[in-house]
């Protein structure tokens, strides 16, 4: 099962970290995505951009097939996480998202210590129902937290619960955080910074920017200052299509089509 | 700078009515309670003594003790339990976590609620067909069990469901976005978040269990027994039925009589609802949310 997934480690692989080809996807009877054609760079973080309803945060979802839960929803086309058809009936979901980590635009931290957050994920993927020694536990707990910039901050109080007396700032990075000990390649994030102050937009930006080469970051926003300043290559997505895809600067400064333009100045959206 | 208007005064004049109202309406639901518990102190606490609690029955139950029926009671309850909690908190796990949210699954929950309102004379002769008659039980703590236990499921049911609907979707997704299964999810987030919920409803059933007469009448409950019940498939005396028996069956009783019957009756219910309650304390210490 772990034979397509294990390019997590190493130099990364020439191939893309996503692959998507003419994908469809229908709620119920409306059509959200329509004949998407996208491949996202391996250890590059790129923004999906648009206006509301143009189905960036459903493309980002079907990434990891969460949308699966809602009953409704229909797929056609293709879509490859290292080359492995993610769709493919030998890939399990639970597999898949140990390889492609989600974090929420609100922080949504379960009600347990900030500890057992960051091991619920390895626990839950750890073959012996999870039991490991408390010194291999505080390793793995220090490391994910260190990763995300919050272990000075929280060290002396992994065993108080996540969901009172941290900052929405903090409970996003923990978010982060608990994506980690599971060793994902890949991390969606879906308008991570909506929720937060302008002061934890900018940390959490910043520990995007830190997280850049070790995985492959897919980040939907809202916000155009921070698409530009804060991602390699960027995706335009309107009613449902993808219009342009180029380097961040490119399609900032020359953008190729007119609906880009249009929307990056801010006449629409 | 302000001056009080006649709307302000009707305003306020509202204000207080109402709450008087609403005061005067707490106080009606009230007072019955207050009465019924100290009319069986008053009347029957005399009676209440350890050797009312441990003997028998004595001079065609107008004399002695209430032992038998009270162990039937504790009998029958923890019997049902056994089948109702586990039964009907699984069920509950299925509608809420499992089933897809669909006309099927709706009516089953609309089902469900309205089963919780059969009256219990009717539950009472499902049980005799069912348990007694088809199943072979015989007239027996398992029949009288069991049909309790069907009596009380609609509302373990309902309760559980509410309960583990209430525990929050975000902690769902959570779990399913690190890769946990269905199981995983239910049995690491969504039961321990929920288990003091489910508990409420369960607490509720142990009285309505142990207080009920007509479901066991015809299924397993003696009004008199020389003997205590060996096994499940013994018949056995009850609280309930026995208070029955005592305060219009038999003749020459003594006032008190019954009203220690009552008494003991009540307290054997509150004293199921603090452990039940003593657990729930217990569980919600011990889990970190």
């Amino acid at each position: 099962m772990s034979g397509p997934f294990l390019s997590s480690s190493g130099a990364p692989p020439p191939e893309p970290a996503i692959r998507i080809r003419e994908f469809n996807l229908w709620y119920g009877t409306f059509q959200a995505l329509f004949d998407i054609n996208l491949e996202i760079k391996n250890g590059l973080i790129t923004s999906l951009i648009g206006p509301s309803g143009c189905g960036k945060s459903t493309l980002l979802r079907s990434v990891d097939r969460i949308n699966e839960r809602l009953g409704y929803v229909r797929i056609r086309g293709s879509i490859e996480v290292f080359g492995q058809e993610i769709h493919a009936p030998q890939v399990e979901p639970a597999q898949l998202r140990k390889q492609v980590g989600m974090v929420f635009q609100r922080p949504n931290p379960l009600p347990i210590s900030i500890r057992d957050n960051v091991l619920f994920g390895y626990r839950i993927h750890h073959e012996k129902g999870g039991r490991l020694a408390r010194s291999e536990a505080d390793g793995i707990v220090e490391e994910a937290l260190r990763q995300v910039l919050l272990w000075d901050q929280v060290k002396d109080r992994l065993d108080h619960k996540a969901t009172d007396g941290l900052s929405l700032e903090a409970m996003q990075k923990l978010c982060i955080a608990r994506l980690l000990p599971v060793k994902p390649s890949i991390l969606l994030m879906d308008e991570p910074c909506s929720a937060l102050d302008p002061r934890g937009t900018a940390a959490v930006e910043e520990l995007i920017w830190e997280l850049r080469d070790r995985y492959s970051i897919l980040i939907v926003t809202h916000n155009m200052a921070q698409a530009r300043r804060a991602s390699d290559e960027c995706v335009f997505m309107l009613m449902g299509r993808v219009v342009e895809h180029a380097p961040t600067d490119q399609l900032f400064v020359t953008p190729a089509h007119r609906e880009t333009a249009d929307y990056i100045e801010g006449r629409f959206g | 700078m302000f001056e009080a208007t006649s709307v302000n005064h009707h305003n306020d004049r509202v204000q207080k009515q109402v709450k008087i109202l609403f005061g005067i309406m707490l106080a009606l639901l009230i007072i019955p309670m207050v009465v019924i518990v100290a009319t069986l102190l008053i009347k029957g606490s005399p009676i209440v003594n350890l050797s009312f609690i441990f003997e028998d029955p004595k001079d065609g139950m107008t004399a002695g003790g209430i032992f038998p029926a009270l162990l039937g009671t504790i009998w029958l309850v923890a019997v049902s339990l056994l089948a109702s909690v586990p039964l009907g908190v699984a069920a509950a796990i299925y509608l809420s976590e499992y089933a897809p949210d669909n006309l099927l699954t709706r009516l089953i929950h609309l089902a469900t609620i309205n089963l919780a309102g059969v009256p219990s004379i009717v539950h009472a002769l499902f049980g005799v067909g069912a348990f007694v008659v088809f199943f072979r039980f015989g007239t027996s703590i398992l029949a009288a069990s069991l049909t309790l236990a069907i009596m009380t499921l609609p509302v373990v049911i309902v309760s559980s469901w509410e309960a583990l609907q209430s525990v929050p979707r975000s902690f769902r997704e959570a779990c399913w976005n690190m890769g946990a299964t269905r199981w995983q999810t239910i049995w690491h987030v969504v039961l321990p978040n929920a288990i003091t919920g489910i508990l409420t409803g369960v607490i509720l059933q142990v009285s309505r269990a142990a207080g009920e007469t007509a479901p066991i009448m015809f299924t397993g409950a003696a009004m008199f027994l020389p003997f205590l019940p060996n096994s499940v498939f013994d018949q056995t005396m009850a609280l309930a039925l026995h208070l029955f028996v005592v305060a219009t069956q038999v003749p020459n009783v003594p006032e008190s009589l019954p009203f220690g019957v009552a008494l003991v009756l009540v307290g054997i219910v509150l004293l199921m609802n603090s452990v039940a309650i003593w657990i729930r304390l217990r569980l919600r210490r011990k889990k970190k949310w």
